[in-house]
């Protein structure tokens, strides 16, 4: 979901609307099939969004160095001791489909 | 000789040998059942948040240190997000913006005397990602099989510039590579459990040609050989491509390590997108002049100080040296052999001959080695005694190696010990002389190289047990006065 919303903010540094193109490069990212009607609704849904938040553009920030954490903290270690694993059964117990100990999933075509 | 230059960049990647995974605290071991080693952190479930493991941020900063890398004093972590089912997040924690180290370098010691030096762009710590089994019976083709133990295991990258010309110089490159990060231990770089792999980065260009070829970028490259046998084939590949008057497209392919061929992935596959953004569960790491100083002198003795001292300390010749040293694991097995018995060369033949012989043969590391140090010690005390001889050395040595039984049980059992008796010994040297007159008179009228022939004979006699110190004079006795 995160790497949806920064896909958008990379179109939302350039310019102000998402084209049906960049839709589509999104939902071919995060592996959505969809309708062309659905990408010309959410072409004008998001550029919608942008262009709310298009306002923080108005701010300079030319000289503010860019802030990833709010609260200043830094050197938080783990000590290197291993822990106790889920196991197994916990681990594959919220799995839609299970084969033996794998999790069972659709293949990603890889050409093989 | 071609008219094409290759050029080659590697991307390295070496599982780190942490207790436990990188950001969470599952074990960090291999072979384990599927799922088995897994917690809320590694499969990605809500609300999980990862902690950087001290001990694989501690290995990641050596290796850049001993790379001589610009260490990035404020460095910090990524997400670099693709789709696969390998990776439960869907996106990968690494480092882009502020990679742990930049510009560092590896010196290369050619066969023919030259150094080169490999420049490394940077190195980096990131997860790895789960495992994939691909079902091969026809009802199972579509689907994929998930093994997440791997997942989250501390991964260092390291990226070099295209600097490798050659096979050759690849294939050293990455023997020093290895042999450092055993040395400074911070991986196993055990190829048959994939903790060292590589992704090929190739182009050819005419020989004298200035600019860079289009280059090809192959991943799945799972050991050292098969990055070899990769790079061969993309340079075949490539020069059938540009003879023909064609143009190499710029591709990233597969290596089919069974076939011997790199495969093109799909182009849906390799959508570079990763939006890379600095990840917000995790703060940055400042390293001090206090910390950095120390990592520095805390780095262990590396392959040519090593070689140096083994040469000065031990008296063995060069050669032997820069075998010995070639894996830390085994200059220590040696020096834990002269520690117990003051016979460095002894120890460093039988090292070279036939451990390294036996060990390859068994595909075995030698932290695995069923002869251990004290065993060594053991034999070459029993062939230097003259209790058994050098060659019935050779042979319990492979004993050992099968049954990891002690060499002085294994001579007992077998009754190995050697004749050093005279009278019987003077019983079959008589027989001998008796069944072979001629070269026995050959050797009574001077001819040296006789004894060869007549020494064969009395070792056939005792399966190899005679004493031929013993031996030689009792022949010289009867048959020169």
């Amino acid at each position: 979901m995160i790497g949806i919303v920064v896909g958008i903010l990379e179109i939302w540094t350039r310019k102000m609307s998402v084209t049906r193109d960049e839709v589509q490069h999104i939902a071919l990212l995060a592996r959505l099939e969809l309708t062309g009607e659905e990408v010309e609704r959410y072409s004008e849904q998001l550029t919608a969004i942008l262009d709310y938040s298009a306002k923080l553009n108005e701010l300079d920030t030319s000289a503010v160095a860019p802030l990833f954490h709010a609260v200043p903290v830094e050197n938080v270690f783990r000590e290197d001791i291993p822990g106790n694993p889920l196991g197994v059964e916990r681990s594959l117990q919220n799995t839609a489909r299970r084969k033996e100990v794998f999790f069972e999933v659709p293949k990603v075509a890889d050409g093989s | 000789m071609s008219r094409y230059e290759p050029v080659i960049g590697l991307e390295v990647h070496a599982e780190l040998n942490s207790n436990s995974k990188v950001f969470c605290d599952d074990p960090n071991i291999f072979g384990e059942e599927p799922n088995s080693q897994v917690s809320p952190i590694s499969l990605g479930l809500p609300g999980t948040l990862p902690v950087l493991n001290r001990v694989a941020f501690e290995k990641s900063l050596r290796t850049a240190v001993a790379l001589k890398c610009e260490i990035t004093r404020s460095t910090s972590f990524d997400r670099k997000h693709y789709y696969y089912p390998d990776l439960p997040k869907n996106y990968q924690i690494s480092q882009d913006y502020e990679p742990l180290g930049r510009n560092g370098s590896v010196e290369l010691h050619l066969k023919d005397g030259e150094k080169k030096t490999i420049r490394i762009n940077n190195i980096h710590l990131e997860e790895d990602a789960g495992k994939l089994v691909h079902p091969t019976d026809p009802g199972s083709r579509k689907l994929s099989w998930v093994d997440l133990n791997r997942a989250g295991m501390p991964l260092l990258e390291i990226v070099t510039e295209p600097d490798l010309r050659n096979l050759e110089e690849m294939e050293i490159f990455m023997q020093t590579l290895r042999g450092m990060l055993r040395y400074l231990d911070v991986s196993d770089c055990k190829m048959q459990e994939g903790s060292l792999r590589f992704e090929v980065n190739l182009s050819i260009r005419p020989v004298g040609e200035e600019t860079y070829g289009t280059k090809v970028e192959v991943k799945n490259v799972g050991s050292i050989k098969a990055a070899l046998r990769a790079a061969k084939f993309e340079i075949i590949r490539q020069t059938e491509v540009l003879d023909s008057g064609g143009e190499v497209v710029q591709q990233t392919c597969l290596w089919d390590d069974e076939k011997g061929e790199t495969r093109p992935m799909r182009s849906k596959e390799v959508a570079k997108d990763y939006r890379y953004f600095p990840d917000p569960d995790l703060p940055p790491v400042v390293i001090s002049d206090t910390w950095l100083i120390s990592v520095e002198n805390d780095l262990p003795e590396l392959q040519d100080a090593k070689k140096t001292r083994f040469v000065s300390q031990y008296g063995i010749p060069e050669y032997d040296a820069g075998v010995l040293v070639s894996d830390r694991a085994l200059a220590d097995y040696f020096e834990d052999c002269c520690s117990q018995h003051d016979s460095p060369k002894a120890f460093s033949n039988w090292i070279m001959v036939e451990l390294l012989r036996e060990l390859q043969n068994r595909e075995l590391e030698i932290e695995e080695c069923p002869l251990t140090s004290e065993y060594l010690v053991d034999l070459v005390k029993l062939v230097e005694a003259g209790t058994i001889s050098h060659n019935i050395g050779k042979e319990v040595l492979v004993d050992v190696m099968d049954s990891g039984k002690p060499p002085s049980s294994i001579v007992d059992e077998k009754g190995l010990k050697q004749e050093s008796d005279e009278g019987a010994l003077l019983d079959i040297i008589n027989q001998v002389i008796a069944e072979n007159p001629g070269p026995a008179e050959e050797f009574g009228n001077g001819k040296d190289k006789a004894i060869g022939f007549l020494m064969g004979q009395v070792m056939k006699k005792t399966q190899g047990k005679a004493n031929p110190g013993i031996c030689k004079p009792l022949f010289e006795k009867i048959l020169r006065t």
